[in-house]
């Protein structure tokens, strides 16, 4: 196999990974909003924890991104 | 169609000087740098310069501004973390401005470059050693040696534990990298669809409809991403900073 070719596949396979932060951020949106719908006067207090959680659970699917454009463009 | 990746070639503007081989030149990353600063000191100055007890329309948003930060800061660190309040307010400014002039049209975005995200959250991580270190003495690294862990498994939670303090640099600078430059870039290649779309005659350009309203639809995501992204910067800081303040779990 040519080694561009190579590197094209291995940057789709690494943006499989992106799917996983996908669902991460939405399990934790959608659990906060379970939370917020129980319990609406607690709900404010807790919305920066939703973005802590969801910011940290993107910031690995924007790893699997990184790889996949250094493999693209290096 | 055109390269999705040209917006974020660095032009040098003027060359300055050289020091043991290495030219240092004044690039447009660094104009826009001195843009964003420009913007931040006239709009809070201009704002407040005067101030009155029933607020203009301007001194609002400055007012809104710092005690959006100010919450932030006393709500995560507690009142001895004030004295950080500066720092805190600072780098949230400069990435808010950095990703929001970004999203002019022909506008660079400074934080879509890796080396200034990184060189913002590595001298972030170095603050919280030093400051822990200084806080606390050697007792900060009880972080590592979480309470109440049975001796046995002991050794593999402070591994993890070390690891996932060293990760978070490396997640804080590439996070906010990562999402500028994915979203510009998804916004230029969507405007590409646009472009080479309505080459293709009438129907072409009916189809590019589509396309154009998509592009619509992720600059308004974008604006979003760009606050956000600002906001999560901001408070990540105030966390780990936290850690140094209180090292307790």
């Amino acid at each position: 196999m040519e080694a561009d070719a190579a590197k094209l596949i291995g940057a789709g396979i690494a943006c499989i990974g992106m799917g996983g932060a996908g669902i991460g951020v939405g399990i934790i949106f959608g659990n906060y909003l379970t939370g917020a719908l129980r319990n609406p006067s607690a709900a404010p207090a807790q919305f920066t924890n939703a973005l802590i959680g969801a910011a940290l659970a993107e910031g690995l699917g924007i790893f699997s991104l990184v790889i996949a454009l250094l493999l693209l463009f290096t | 169609m055109t390269d999705p990746l040209h917006q974020f070639q660095i032009h040098v503007i003027a060359p300055l000087f050289s020091i043991f081989g290495v030219q240092f030149n004044f690039t447009n990353a660094a104009l826009f740098m001195l843009v964003i600063v420009a913007i931040i000191c006239a709009l809070l100055y201009s704002a407040f310069a005067n101030a009155e007890l029933v607020p203009s329309r301007l001194q609002s948003v400055g007012e809104v501004w710092y005690e959006f930060v100010h919450n932030m800061v006393r709500q995560v660190m507690g009142e001895d973390g004030m004295k950080f309040f500066p720092l805190v307010f600072t780098i949230f400014s400069f990435v808010l401005v950095a990703n929001m002039l970004g999203m002019f049209p022909y506008f660079f975005t400074v934080t879509s470059h890796v080396i200034i995200t990184a060189a913002l959250a590595v001298f972030v991580i170095l603050l919280v050693i030093t400051v822990g270190i200084m806080r606390h003495g050697l007792g900060w690294f009880r972080l590592f040696v979480p309470h109440g862990v049975p001796l046995a498994i002991l050794p593999f939670i402070s591994a993890i534990e070390v690891i996932s303090f060293l990760s978070r640099p490396v997640s804080l600078g590439l996070r906010l990298f990562g999402n500028m430059l994915a979203g510009h870039i998804v916004l230029k290649v969507f405007a590409g669809f646009v472009v080479s779309l309505s080459a293709l005659g009438l129907t072409g350009i009916l189809g590019a409809i589509f396309p154009l309203g998509m592009a619509v639809g992720l600059t308004a995501l974008e604006f979003l991403v760009a606050f956000l992204q600002a906001f999560v910067f901001a408070i990540l800081t105030c966390v780990y900073l936290n850690d140094a303040l209180h090292p307790g779990h």
